[in-house]
């Protein structure tokens, strides 16, 4: 006998995911996920962010990491609320992590939750976790072939930060060809060029940033 | 590595579903997987059958259909498909388009008896 279900298998996670966007469009907090490798540069960026917009914005930062503990002791050290998310061995967070988590803050004063997600360029992008948007970040020293590679976390970006773009005279890695791949995939994508070690890029990127968590705070 | 979230999703799916219909066992699973998904059939078995052990879903064959990308173009009103590498619409280049197939992901009908 067949059995017609059409039933979707993640049907759950974005269930809660659109929970979590609900909560936290009442509170009018913008969540971010930010992606990418290991080393990519995450938790740099997103502590550069933290400089460049507290004096402005009240910030809070979700660090996602299979173990450990070492970027949420980096954020706490800077005084910004932080939760560190351990998935225990999981490539990548879930909606429903997230939703716990939430309760761990104090929405009524957080403009923006930064969500460091788990350091991996595949199985992230298939998670909606509630998110107002994604930030993509590829460094420098990973080849300029990833967007080829990876293509779902690219399509589903609304910026790509290529970071440590200081080391672009030390690799073959032709950004022109990353930046043509990511608007093929996804003509609406930002690209930025980022160095968080010199500051280069990270002042236009920190402005587009502050302009999209504008339009969600004050909606 | 998230596969084991996937096939807990798919015994999830479908075990109740078979067992509302008063099925004994369930001999195959049919899944619709978008080709914009990334996630590996062979993968997937594997963990089923772990998975899916002592349940009326031990067992079952899982199979899948590719459901291919498909776009409407906002530009110029084209409607189809187009390949992976590229999502903008194929006839005139515009990428304001809006994903009508492609990244499903789902049970589409059981084999019971």
């Amino acid at each position: 006998m067949e059995i017609k279900i059409v039933k979707q298998i993640l049907e759950w996670n974005e269930d809660v995911s659109d929970a979590v966007k609900a909560t936290l469009s009442e509170k009018k907090v913008c969540l971010v996920n930010v992606m990418g490798s290991p080393g990519a540069g995450k938790t740099s960026l997103i502590t550069d962010i933290i400089n460049r917009l507290r004096d402005t914005l009240r910030i809070g930062v979700i660090e996602g990491d299979i173990a450990g503990a070492i970027d949420a002791d980096k954020i706490d050290k800077m005084g910004i609320p932080v939760v560190q998310l351990q998935t225990d061995g999981a490539c990548h967070i879930e909606a429903m992590s997230i939703q716990h988590m939430l309760s761990f803050f104090d929405l009524e004063n957080i403009d923006v939750l930064f969500v460091e997600n788990i350091g991996n360029l595949v199985c992230p992008a298939e998670f909606n976790i509630g998110e107002d948007f994604r930030v993509a970040i590829l460094s420098v020293p990973e080849g300029d072939d990833k967007v080829e590679k990876y293509p779902l976390m690219f399509a589903t970006t609304d910026a790509l930060v290529m970071n440590k773009y200081d080391m672009l005279p030390y690799f073959e890695f032709d950004d022109k060809r990353v930046e043509q791949n990511v608007l093929d995939l996804n003509g609406k994508a930002k690209v930025f060029r980022v160095s968080t070690k010199t500051g280069e890029g990270a002042a236009e990127f920190a402005s587009w940033l502050s302009e999209r968590i504008a339009v969600k705070i004050k909606s | 590595m998230h596969e084991l979230a996937i096939t807990e999703g798919i015994i999830e799916a479908a075990v109740p579903e078979a067992e509302r219909h008063g099925a004994k066992k369930i001999l195959e699973i049919r899944l619709k997987i978008g080709e914009l998904s990334g996630v590996l059939p062979e993968c997937i078995q594997e963990y089923f059958n772990i998975a899916s052990r002592g349940t009326i879903a031990e067992g079952a064959r899982l199979s899948v259909e590719k459901i291919p990308i498909t776009i409407r173009c906002n530009a110029c009103g084209y409607d189809g498909e187009i390949p992976k590498r590229k999502i903008h619409c194929p006839v005139c280049d515009s990428a304001e388009i809006k994903l009508l197939s492609g990244r499903e992901y789902y049970v589409d009908s059981l084999e019971v008896e």
